[in-house]
């Protein structure tokens, strides 16, 4: 009996390539799936150190979406208008260094905040990470 | 109208982001316009389209935002706040905190102070967004409309 739980979450991305190289090349997740069936690519990435939860990157478009509400999503990735996303780390000031020197957008520097650090940045579709410390309880 | 260019939207993102990671900085438009690679002739209607916000305004309210925190939390003198939040002047700040919030600079600190609240539990992003003064109209617009009546 496998284990049970969430499986997949997903953003949308602008461009599935890039998407793909953004996440596993640059902030070091690693690839799950990757198949395309006639016009639909599912693209799964992961958390190298959490196999049970795969991350979904997917484009909007056909054959899920027909022309306007493929541009509305689009739009409302592109201006950072989907929920933001947070990863937990063990040290995010290292982690930003790291991020930063992969060529990630930091929007916004380590800080310490009610016994936690925690910093910003976006990928190229514009979806928001955070990036966090834990300090004490949370 | 509504804007739906993604590339356009991403940059003007990437606006939004800069600023909001530094609004105790100087933002003339041609730098706004720069960081998005849009023309100065555009940026501000193209960014107001895309936020619904002028960025003039969104500026202000993260700059409000910080002076209230600063203001709530800290005993960082009054001048001090004003110009660590992008104040030139302290009497524009003290007449802007006053349009937004009702009470003087140093009235909102007594305020606060006496009513021992903090927000927390959410994270903090969040916090600050709920904190955030909610300008719908510009602030001299506000000025006069509570002046006459």
């Amino acid at each position: 009996m496998g284990e049970v739980g969430i499986g997949v979450m997903g953003v949308y991305v602008r461009d599935q390539d890039e998407a793909r190289s953004f996440y596993v090349d640059k902030v070091g997740f690693v690839l799950h799936t990757d198949v395309q069936n006639g016009p639909f690519r599912w693209l799964t990435v992961q958390h190298p150190e959490q196999p049970s939860l795969q991350l979904g990157l997917f484009a909007p478009g056909p054959p899920l979406h027909d022309a306007d509400t493929e541009a509305a999503l689009r739009a409302l990735v592109a201006k950072g208008a989907m929920p933001g996303l947070v990863m937990h780390v063990a040290d995010c000031r290292s982690e930003v260094e790291r991020l930063r020197a992969a060529g990630v957008e930091i929007t916004q520097e380590p800080v310490d905040r009610f016994g936690n650090v925690d910093a910003g940045f976006r990928d190229p579709s514009g979806n928001g990470w955070k990036v966090i410390e834990r300090g004490g309880q949370g | 109208m509504r804007l739906d260019d993604p590339d356009l939207l991403r940059r003007l993102l990437r606006a939004r982001d800069r600023i909001t990671a530094a609004p105790h900085e100087d933002w003339p438009v041609r730098r706004m316009a720069r960081v998005s690679g849009t023309s100065v002739a555009h940026f501000a209607r193209s960014f107001r389209e895309a936020f619904g916000v002028p960025p003039h305004r969104y500026l202000l309210t993260l700059r409000l935002e910080r002076a209230a925190a600063l203001l709530r939390d800290t005993d960082v003198p009054i001048t001090h706040v004003a110009f660590a939040c992008g104040w030139q002047s302290l009497g524009t700040f003290g007449r802007t905190f006053r349009d937004v919030y009702g009470l003087s600079p140093g009235a909102f600190r007594r305020s606060e102070r006496g009513r021992g609240t903090r927000v927390a539990t959410v994270p903090a992003c969040i916090a600050k967004a709920m904190a955030r003064p909610n300008l719908t109209i510009a602030v001299s617009e506000k000025r006069r409309s509570v002046a006459s009546g």
